[in-house]
């Protein structure tokens, strides 16, 4: 949209206005994106949400409190007891060292001590300005600065974006997009010009985004996939010889700096295709070389003989490779992308992250709105001019909604290719139709330019309505579904006022405030990590999920008996046990619905102890009534969960909200092996302590059948909520 | 008839390495044959070292694999100058040899820090 006549408006340039509002446009979008971001600072607090973000914060802290040296060489004493976890060396140091540089900047430089927790909770909406101008810039290399604009807006607040990187998301999915939008901008510039700087740049980027997220995986397929593509389609030029090999020579190397991803760029089987593609594009070279040389016939049987040699030996060592073990074989979660109940039967641990699940239909369309359905418009009109740089988006766009809908989590990189190629559709369409010029050109009648005008008015006031639509989706989506941040949650008081239930809050204070230093908690993982950033116990097993086996021992002390979760308890140093129970306010995200999948963990290490079909009745039901079966009532995690139950219902029959089951009063249990001391005020979280061997030798189940007629004793205290950090 | 083939697909291959060789011979100006006598010494390198391993183990393998990759890195940045000063070839890359050199120039010190590193 260059004029070549310089126009004034006003006595400015043209292009000068054009560029303020350009500058008014982003900065105008950056807002937009950082204070859809906010609704849940507004509302709750500045809180980190979830579970990973407290890891991140956590580790956050160490690194500013720590130098740099100790956060690499960090050995974690207070998770995975009694193993330990070699946190350094096993996690992406991008995200902490990205915010403690934030935080040392702003102290030392400009003298500002802002709270780390606060840079970590307003990242991610920072980062997500910067994406929308890395879109503009990757969009505007596929078609115009026009498309560029309306993509960064799009990216700015598509909800699928949004729902990883809201204020106290501070995962590395947060920065991660961000960078996987500027690498893919520097790499199709370096490939549309042949410079060996944008090259270089790529593989800075591409080396951020490895030190960031494992997702980087994704970069370093797609762009050999790129590449291998505009290879076989014949279209090898020494551009694409120069940007790519730029970007593989110094992006592998960059990358094994990263301690957790060590060598794998040259072990991996993920990692082999690009390595493949760099020797192909060698010989492409070399042969395109000799093909400028020779008459055709001669390069066509130098090119079948050099063919089957290279294909013979690349199979070859890849299949030999592997079984010599020189190669790692696939990994799990990479199989699970191929096979869908890959994960089911074999990794349980893996299928039983709910982010790992396959995305439901109407997913796609709450996560994008309409930019669902202009995706393939924009995909078809790269299909229409079908240069290099479109094919990219082509590939990604295929590769991408394929891998979408298998996982739920990777909406998350299927979002920006929507956004890139709805932006190309739109801007089409109003390239096309804001074209007015031959109503003061054209010799058409009057008649026809009614017509076409009103034609045109139509489409484009209806494309004006469905941008609104979008925003006001978006907004909604983004307000009631993506901010809330799942440690505190929202809900209606019978009079319709909104409450806050904060037990898990409550609960860690009262464990870090009435437990000794070095307790040890037991929990199911999902909590790991809560417990390590609020509680600072220490724990058994956290999110990291690093090794099955220790939890599948915690499933197992959860799904047996007392008398051998106790043995197993005492085995680990067990002081606490910490649980999760919806039943009293209907909270459905509990530990009894995550039963079965300890129970299929378990039984995965312990096939003939644990057996799945022991929990369900006799018709295959999952039941914790009057009707469940003998295993099922029990198994700790039953008994943890309904015990003293019953006294919230004055010795009735008590009504399991979340399950809508009622569990008779004969069947309330008791416990003997441990002792409830903590309960949170909607019943959320419930701690036990494990009870010591008694001191008479006797067992626990009589010594504490004995003790039944002495007066209860439960400590009832309460954490002060005001005197919260 | 078999081995009439096999004999002629020889016999385009020596034709095909024959002429080509010819012909680069042909084309060397003192600039590349410096470029090309270096990328020569760069496979050497690399090829060295690497019997190095077969012989003797690859004990310190972040140094095996820093020395072994700055010679795969250092010659494909090598080989992309040399397209670049290629004169058939300023018209692709719409560049000129100067931006050409300060772009390796950059390109290479970027390499070689991270080696340094890699090599501890």
């Amino acid at each position: 949209m260059t004029s070549t006549t310089k126009l004034k408006v006003l006595g400015i340039n043209i292009e000068t206005i054009k560029l303020l509002l350009q500058v008014i446009i982003f900065i105008s979008i950056a807002g937009a994106s950082i204070s859809s971001r906010l609704f849940s600072v507004i509302r709750f607090e500045s809180i980190i949400h979830e579970f990973d973000p407290w890891f991140n914060f956590r580790a956050t802290k160490y690194l500013v409190n720590h130098s740099f040296y100790d956060f690499l060489n960090w050995f974690d004493d207070r998770t995975w007891y009694p193993l330990g976890r070699v946190t350094g060396g096993t996690l992406y140091p991008g995200l902490m060292v990205t915010s403690g540089v934030i935080w040392h900047t702003l102290r030392d430089w400009f003298g500002l001590p802002i709270d780390i927790r606060n840079i970590c909770v307003l990242l991610a909406p920072a980062f997500s300005g910067l994406t929308a101008i890395f879109t503009y810039f990757l969009t505007t290399e596929m078609k115009d600065s026009n498309a560029g604009l309306l993509a960064a807006i799009f990216m700015g607040i598509a909800p699928g974006y949004i729902s990883r990187s809201v204020a106290g998301s501070y995962d590395n999915e947060a920065i991660a997009i961000t960078l996987l939008m500027a690498t893919f901008y520097f790499w199709i510039k370096s490939m549309k010009i042949g410079s060996v700087f944008y090259g270089t740049l790529t593989a800075l980027f591409y080396f951020y985004m490895v030190s960031a997220w494992g997702g980087y995986v994704f970069i370093t397929n797609l762009i050999p996939l790129h590449v291998f593509v505009l290879l076989l389609m014949g279209r090898y030029n020494h551009k694409l010889y120069t940007a790519y090999n730029t970007w593989y020579a110094i992006g592998t190397l960059a990358s094994m700096q990263i301690p957790f991803v060590g060598f794998l760029p040259i072990r991996s089987n993920d990692h082999m295709a690009a390595l493949g593609v760099f020797g192909l594009i060698q010989l492409v070279a070399f042969g395109d070389y000799i093909k400028s040389r020779i008459p055709e016939k001669q390069f066509k049987t130098f090119l079948t003989v050099s063919m089957i040699l290279i294909a013979g030996l690349g199979i070859g060592g890849l299949i030999g490779l592997t079984a010599l073990g020189w190669i790692a074989p696939w990994t799990g979660r990479f199989y699970s992308l191929w096979d869908t109940s890959y994960a089911k039967i074999h990794i349980p641990i893996i299928a039983s992250v709910s982010e790992h699940q396959p995305t439901a239909w109407p997913a796609f369309f709450f996560d994008t709105s309409m930019l669902i359905w202009l995706f393939p418009v924009g995909v078809y009109l790269c299909f229409q001019d079908l240069k290099d740089e479109h094919l990219f988006v082509i590939i990604y766009g295929v590769l991408c909604s394929y891998f979408a809908g298998v996982m739920v989590r990777l909406m998350l990189t299927l979002t920006p290719i929507i956004c890139v190629s709805a932006a190309i559709a739109i801007s089409k369409l109003f390239d096309v139709y804001l074209d007015l010029s031959e109503f003061w050109h054209s010799s058409s009648s009057t008649r026809t330019k009614l017509f076409t005008g009103l034609s045109k008015l139509l489409v484009l006031s209806s494309f004006t309505y469905y941008l609104f639509f979008f925003v006001y989706h978006c907004t909604w989506v983004t307000s009631n579904a993506y901010s809330s941040p799942s440690v505190v949650l929202a809900s209606k008081n019978p009079d319709g006022s909104p409450a806050i239930i904060d037990d898990y809050r409550e609960a860690y204070y009262w464990l870090r405030m009435n437990t000794a230093e070095d307790a040890k908690v037991m929990s199911w993982w999902d909590y790991g990590y809560q417990i390590g950033g609020m509680a600072d116990r220490t724990t058994l097993v956290d999110n990291n999920t690093w090794n099955n086996t220790h939890i599948a021992t915690v499933g197992k002390a959860m799904c047996s008996s007392e008398e051998v979760a106790y043995d197993i308890l005492k085995q680990h140093d067990v002081d606490y046990v910490l649980i999760i129970f919806g039943g009293v306010i209907g909270f459905s995200g509990d530990d009894i619905n995550k039963f079965l999948w300890m129970i299929r963990i378990s039984e995965g290490i312990w096939p003939d102890e644990i057996h799945e079909r022991d929990y369900f009745t006799e018709r295959g039901e999952y039941r914790v009534d009057g009707q469940a079966p003998k295993a099922m009532q029990e198994s700790l995690m039953y008994k943890m969960s309904y015990y003293r139950f019953h006294e919230l219902f004055m010795g009735r029959d008590a009504v399991d909200r979340v399950r809508n089951q009622q569990i008779p009063i004969q069947n309330a249990p008791e416990l003997s092996v441990l002792d409830e001391v903590f309960t949170s005020t909607n019943w959320i979280v419930r701690i036990y302590k494990v009870k010591d061997a008694d001191n008479l030798g006797r067992d626990l189940k009589k010594a504490s059948a004995f003790g039944k007629n002495s007066k209860k004793t439960r400590i009832a205290k309460k954490p002060k909520i005001d005197l919260r950090e | 008839m078999k081995k009439s083939t096999k004999t002629s697909v020889i016999d385009d291959l020596v034709n095909t390495i024959n002429t080509t060789y010819s012909d680069y011979v042909k084309s060397l100006t003192p600039r590349t044959k410096l470029i090309d006598t270096f990328l020569l010494y760069l496979l050497a390198l690399g090829i060295l070292q690497f019997i190095y391993v077969l012989l003797v183990g690859n004990f310190p393998f972040n140094a095996f694999l820093g020395g072994f990759i700055s010679c795969v890195g250092q010659f494909v940045l090598v080989v992309n100058l040399r397209l670049q000063y290629n004169a058939e070839n300023f018209k692709i890359f719409n560049s000129t040899p100067e931006r050409a050199l300060g772009d390796f120039i950059f390109a290479s010190l970027i390499l070689h820090f991270i080696v340094y590193h890699f090599i501890n």
